[in-house]
């Protein structure tokens, strides 16, 4: 049994330090994520999920506290390719067709060309999108953009995916399918995901476990285990327990809004 | 369907128009030439046409076309005058019973000559510019300490007086010799090529920039993934400034003096000498060209930035 795949101790991060506008973004994170967990972090804006979601993909450096990644530092792992991200915004490359797009981090992993061929192929049947390899983003709805997106980041076999609100910008029915692919995919690999989001609905669904944040300095509240039955589909939506489980994140964010963390400016 | 039909017909009826209303007017009041030229008497320094009209008699005297755009010449001309226009026609047709020769202008053979100099003169300047800018864009971001070091420079040479700088460089590369104006042109375009690139260059979203980190790219490979290729559209919105700008600065530099055989020279000599016909001939030669190089920049364009949302059909 391999160790967690991602522990942070006492993480704490400080934007501006020093400054009279400090930003305490996180305070006294701690969080052990096991291989094959789907983690959604959640909680209000400004909470610092997506910084803490950075701080693992060593995208931004902790002021104080431990990251540690695969057994290595945040920033070993992220030389030694261990992340996949997916942002909210689909960010393609718009000089480059779909399957170009989804080639980048092959090539910059220098995959010899017939790998990058057929992992290409491979991705995008799993996002069903073969039909566009020669398309340019701009002629793609934004769900699909979406979908080359998580191509691009599974491409190379991550053992983390990276997703900052991947679904935040669609609508509720292209959002609820992609949900469900998402977790095809994820069933599919071995992949880790750390996903932040702002939906309830989208964190219970897809989650082995929810980590609900509160704001200013960010801090986790509660962890909170999702015992829904896998695999997930249309119909775990309608379940009691979903419902119940609904209510338990809604009840442990509206604690953590009203703010009983008690806040403790540094001096 | 029709609108870029309006694009094009609308200018070109503009300018018919213009043209019509300058010749009657200079015609009506009878404006002296080196006022204002009549079109005409521009167009017949680089094209005219001469028409054979048989029901005028003339003898077989010696004539000429002088730089008339338009000549009407009796039937019957004398087997060596028929035989000069046969040979020196670009093409003859009859029309009406009249027979119709397309001759080359009084002045196009200086004039083309001029231009083509001319024209060498602007496109090695922006060659040079252009490769000058794109390296220095491409320092800058490349090594930030650079950009700190090397913009005052910039910002110099872009504030620098041409007319002041044109002198100097014939004194330094010899007045005959074309790499004085080539220098004046590349000091003209250089700070539209570099300012343009590094914007392109920097102005990289902040995501694309995380997701190649994040890929543990080096920046090398964020050089040449990212921000060239995220330069490049405002690369070419540089590349037609300075297109304009090229044309104008060789002409400029050949104000100061240059070989006889430039346009800017050919201008200032033809206007002292109140030829002025021959010399808007040659500013319409100028001006043709310094289009003709925007054109040819817009073509790239297109070739080279498929995927440019400009382009979307």
């Amino acid at each position: 049994m391999p160790g967690p795949v991602v522990i942070l101790e006492n993480v704490d991060k400080i934007f501006g330090e020093g400054a009279s506008d400090q930003v305490h973004a996180l305070k006294e994170i701690d969080l052990r994520i096991e291989q094959n967990e789907f983690i959604s972090l959640i909680g209000p804006s400004g909470c610092g999920k997506s910084t803490l979601l950075r701080v693992v993909g060593d995208l931004v450096q902790p002021t104080s506290g431990v990251a540690a990644i695969n057994g290595k530092s945040a920033r070993q792992a992220r030389l030694d390719q261990d992340y996949g991200i997916v942002f909210q915004a689909a960010t393609l490359y718009d000089w480059r067709t779909v399957a170009k797009n989804v080639q980048l981090p092959l090539e910059l992993m220098q995959f010899s060309r017939s790998e990058k061929e057929s992992r290409t192929q491979a991705m995008l049947e799993l996002v069903e999108l073969s039909d566009f390899a020669g398309h340019y983003p701009w002629q793609l709805s934004g769900g699909m953009q979406q979908r080359v997106a998580i191509a691009r980041a599974l491409s190379f076999e991550p053992s983390i995916l990276l997703m900052d609100e991947p679904f935040g910008a669609l609508d509720e029915m292209t959002r609820e399918r992609l949900n469900l692919e998402l977790l095809n995919i994820w069933r599919k690999t071995d992949t880790t995901v750390l996903f932040v989001t702002h939906s309830i609905t989208e964190a219970v669904f897809l989650s082995t476990r929810v980590i609900v944040m509160s704001a200013r300095p960010g801090r986790i509240t509660a962890d909170i285990a999702i015992d829904l039955p896998q695999p997930r589909n249309a119909e775990t939506r309608s379940n009691v327990r979903f419902f119940e489980l609904e209510t338990t994140v809604r009840e442990a964010l509206r604690v953590s809004e009203a703010g009983e963390a008690p806040e403790r400016k540094p001096a | 369907m029709s609108e870029p039909r309006q694009r094009f017909w609308a200018p070109a009826v503009i300018l018919v128009v213009l043209v019509v209303l300058w010749e009657s007017l200079v015609t009506a009041f009878n404006i002296q030439q080196f006022l204002l030229p009549k079109p005409s008497a521009i167009a017949g320094n680089l094209v005219r046409v001469a028409a054979l009209d048989p029901s005028i008699s003339g003898e077989g005297e010696d004539i000429s076309l002088e730089n008339r755009f338009f000549t009407v010449l009796p039937a019957e001309l004398s087997p060596e005058t028929q035989a000069s226009l046969e040979e020196a026609r670009w093409l003859a047709f009859n029309l009406g019973g009249r027979r119709f020769f397309v001759l080359p202008g009084s002045n196009l053979t200086p004039i083309l000559a001029a231009s083509w100099f001319t024209l060498k003169e602007a496109l090695g300047g922006m060659a040079m510019g252009t490769v000058a800018g794109i390296a220095v864009a491409v320092a800058t971001t490349r090594w930030t300490a650079t950009r700190e070091a090397l913009l005052p420079f910039a910002i110099a040479a872009n504030s620098m007086p041409i007319i002041a700088f044109a002198p100097i460089m014939n004194n330094w590369f010899g007045i005959d010799n074309p790499f004085s104006k080539m220098a004046i042109v590349t000091i003209m375009i250089f700070f539209p090529i570099m300012i343009n690139t590094v914007r392109g260059l920097v102005s990289v979203d902040a995501r694309s920039l995380e997701l190649m980190r994040s890929y543990a790219a080096s920046d090398s490979e964020i050089l040449i993934k990212l921000r060239i290729p995220n330069a490049l559209p405002s690369l070419f919105s540089g590349l037609k400034v300075a297109g304009a700008l090229a044309m104008i600065g060789a002409i400029v530099g050949e104000y100061f003096g240059g070989p006889r055989i430039a346009l800017g020279v050919f201008i200032t000599q033809e206007a002292a000498l109140f030829r002025f016909a021959s010399a808007w001939a040659a500013i319409l030669v100028a001006c043709l060209l310094g289009i003709a190089i925007y054109l040819v920049i817009l073509l790239a364009e297109r070739l080279a930035l498929p995927w440019h949302p400009t382009f979307r059909a």
